[in-house]
C-alpha cells in the first residue's frame, strides 16, 4: 500500500473505529461479536481501499461491511441462532427499526458505549481499561501498557468485563434525563482517571505518560460533542487542557519533577491554556458550578498568572472553598491549605495541615507529608521538615518524585545541621 | 431475562431503625406483581433455623447448624423477576425495602440453559 493511502486509512480508522463499534453493539447487543466484525471490516478496508480508493463515506462503508459479516456469522453459528430471534423480538418490542440508510453517515452511538463501559456494575479498575479499548480503540497490549499490567492479566480483565456485560445484560443505552445526573459523573470519572494515570503515573519510572493524557482529552472532546449542554463535561475538558498545557514544564531535562513554583511558564502551551480558559467560562455559566468546572477555574488562575507571586491566591482559596462544599475530601482540604499558605503565609497553611493530620486517607498520601515538609522548611524548622520529607520519601511512588524528595531532604538536613 | 434479587438485611439492624415497615414490603410486593415481572419469590425464616448439608466424595453426609457461608450477611428472602436488562433489575432492587437501613440486595442473572 502506498504511504498516502495508508495514512488516510489509518486516520479514518482512528476516527471511525469507536463509532463503528458503538453502532454494531447497538445493533447486535454483543461486544465480542461487534469487535470481531469491526476488525474484519477494517481488514477488508485495508485490502480494498488502497486499490479502489477510500469511499466517499468510509464510516458507512465499514458499517455495512461489518453488519453483513455479523449477519453471516449469526446465520452460520447455531449458538447465535436463538439470539437472533431474541434480538429481533426485542427490536420489535422497542419500536420500529431505524430505516436502513446505507448512504447516510455512520450514526453516532458512542455515548451509549461510554455509559456501558463506565457502568457502576463493573469493577472500577476495569472501566478505564474497557473505555480505552472500546472507545479509544486501543489494542489489549496497549491498554495493558497504559495500566502497567501484564498483557495476559489485562486480557483476562477485559474478557471478564465483557462477559459481565453480556451475561448480566448491562444495557447499551444513554440514561434518561432523570438518571443522567447520577450516571454522568461515573463516565467523567473514568475519563479523568485515564488522564491522571497519564498525568502522574502511580508507579513506574516515568512521571508522565503523555499518550494516555492525550487519549483522555480526545475522549472528553468526543463526549463534549455528544453532550454539549452538560457543563461538567466542558469543565472536565477545560481542566485537562489547562493541566496538560504545563506538560513540557513539569519535568526537567533529566526527567525530574519541576513543581508549579519552579516551572518555566514560557514552556506552557499558550494555545491550550487559551482554549481551556474559554471552556471554563462556558462550564461556569448558566447554573451552579460543578467540581470539574471549579477545578478548571483554579487551573485557569494558575494558567493566566505570570508567576507564583502574582497568582490570584485569594481567588484560588475562594474556589477551593466552593470545591470543598461540592466534594468534601481531605485531598481538597490539603490543596486548600497549600493555597492559604500562599495567601496568608506558611504558618497559616501549616496550622490547617496539622488539623488534617488524623485523616486516614492522608496518612499514606505522600503529597501531604511533602506539603508539610515544604511549609516547615519555609518556617525555618528544618529538622521537622527533614523528618516530614523522609516520611514523604517512604510513600512516594515514582522514581522522579523520590529523586525530588531526596534532594529536598538533603537540603533540609543541611540547613538543620547549620542551624 | 430473569434476575434473582437476594435480600440481605443488615445483620444487627435495629428493627425500629430499619427505614422500612411491613407496609413497605407489602407495597413492594404489590408493585412487583402489578408490573408483571414477578417470576417467583419467598421470604425465608429466621437465620437460626438454617441447616447446611455437605456431601463428601465418599457420599458421607455432614449436617451442620447455620448457613453455609461464613459471613455476617444473611439471606432474608429472594425475588426472581423477569425484566429486560440489569439497569431495570437494579431499579427494582433499589425499590426493595431490603436495600435500605444498612442492608443490601444482590442482583444475580439467572442462568439460562437451552432446553432439551
Amino acid at each position: 500500500m502506498d504511504e498516502r493511502a495508508a495514512g488516510a486509512v489509518e486516520a479514518v480508522f482512528r476516527e471511525e473505529r469507536g463509532r463503528l463499534l458503538a453502532s454494531l453493539v447497538h445493533r447486535f447487543g454483543d461486544l465480542d461479536l461487534a469487535e470481531d466484525v469491526a476488525s474484519e471490516a477494517i481488514e477488508a478496508a485495508l485490502e480494498h481501499w488502497p486499490r479502489r480508493g477510500v469511499p466517499a463515506r468510509p464510516g458507512a462503508w465499514l458499517l455495512t461491511t461489518a453488519r453483513r459479516r455479523a449477519v453471516d456469522r449469526l446465520r452460520r453459528d447455531q449458538a447465535y441462532a436463538a439470539r437472533i430471534a431474541l434480538l429481533q423480538a426485542e427490536a420489535d418490542r422497542a419500536g420500529p427499526a431505524m430505516p436502513p440508510d446505507p448512504d447516510g453517515d455512520l450514526p453516532d452511538e458512542r455515548l451509549s458505549l461510554f455509559f456501558t463501559c463506565a457502568h457502576p456494575a463493573l469493577p472500577a479498575e476495569d472501566r478505564g481499561a474497557l473505555t480505552l479499548r472500546c472507545l479509544a480503540g486501543l489494542a489489549t497490549p496497549e491498554v495493558a501498557r497504559a495500566y502497567l499490567v501484564p498483557v495476559p492479566t489485562m486480557a483476562q480483565r477485559i474478557v471478564r468485563a465483557k462477559k459481565k456485560i453480556r451475561d448480566a445484560r448491562i444495557p447499551f443505552r444513554v440514561p434518561g434525563p432523570d438518571e443522567l445526573p447520577q450516571r454522568l459523573p461515573g463516565v467523567l470519572q473514568v475519563v479523568y482517571s485515564i488522564f491522571t494515570e497519564g498525568y502522574a503515573a502511580s508507579t513506574g519510572p516515568h512521571l508522565q505518560r503523555l499518550d494516555l493524557a492525550e487519549e483522555a482529552i480526545r475522549l472528553a472532546r468526543i463526549l463534549r460533542r455528544l453532550l454539549p449542554a452538560e457543563r461538567e463535561v466542558t469543565g472536565l475538558l477545560a481542566l485537562m487542557l489547562l493541566v496538560h498545557a504545563r506538560r513540557d514544564a513539569r519535568t526537567g531535562p533529566d526527567g525530574g519533577v519541576v513543581l508549579l513554583d519552579d516551572q518555566d511558564r514560557g514552556r506552557w502551551d499558550r494555545a491550550m491554556i487559551e482554549e481551556g480558559r474559554q471552556l471554563v467560562v462556558t462550564a461556569l455559566t448558566g447554573g451552579p458550578p460543578g467540581p470539574y468546572g471549579v477545578q478548571a477555574a483554579i487551573a485557569a488562575l494558575h494558567g493566566e498568572a505570570a508567576d507564583v507571586a502574582t497568582t490570584d491566591w485569594p481567588q484560588v482559596v475562594a474556589l477551593y472553598d466552593v470545591l470543598l462544599v461540592l466534594t468534601p475530601s481531605p485531598v481538597v482540604a490539603l490543596n486548600r491549605a497549600a493555597a492559604v499558605a500562599m495567601r496568608d503565609g506558611p504558618a497559616a497553611g501549616l496550622a490547617l495541615l496539622d488539623e488534617l493530620a488524623d485523616e486516614p486517607r492522608l496518612r499514606a498520601y505522600h503529597p501531604f507529608a511533602a506539603a508539610r515538609a515544604d511549609l516547615l522548611s519555609r518556617l525555618g524548622r528544618f529538622a521537622e521538615a527533614a523528618a516530614a520529607y523522609r516520611q514523604a520519601l517512604d510513600l512516594a511512588g515514582t522514581e522522579p518524585e523520590r529523586a525530588y524528595l531526596r534532594s529536598r531532604l538533603e537540603s533540609a538536613e543541611l540547613s538543620a545541621s547549620d542551624g | 431475562m430473569k434476575y434473582m434479587l437476594l435480600i440481605h438485611p443488615a445483620p444487627d439492624a435495629d428493627p425500629n431503625d430499619f427505614g422500612c415497615t411491613p407496609a413497605d414490603w407489602m407495597a413492594f410486593d404489590k408493585a412487583v406483581h402489578e408490573a408483571g415481572i414477578f417470576a417467583s419469590g419467598e421470604s425465608l425464616q429466621d437465620l437460626v433455623t438454617a441447616t447446611t448439608v455437605r456431601v463428601s466424595q465418599t457420599g458421607e453426609r455432614t449436617i451442620t447448624d447455620g448457613p453455609f457461608a461464613e459471613t455476617r450477611e444473611l439471606l432474608g428472602g429472594y425475588y426472581v423477576i423477569d425484566v429486560p436488562d440489569l439497569d431495570v433489575a437494579l431499579d427494582w432492587a433499589a425499590r426493595c425495602p431490603g436495600s435500605r437501613g444498612g442492608g443490601g440486595v444482590e442482583v444475580r442473572p439467572v442462568a439460562d440453559y437451552p432446553q432439551g
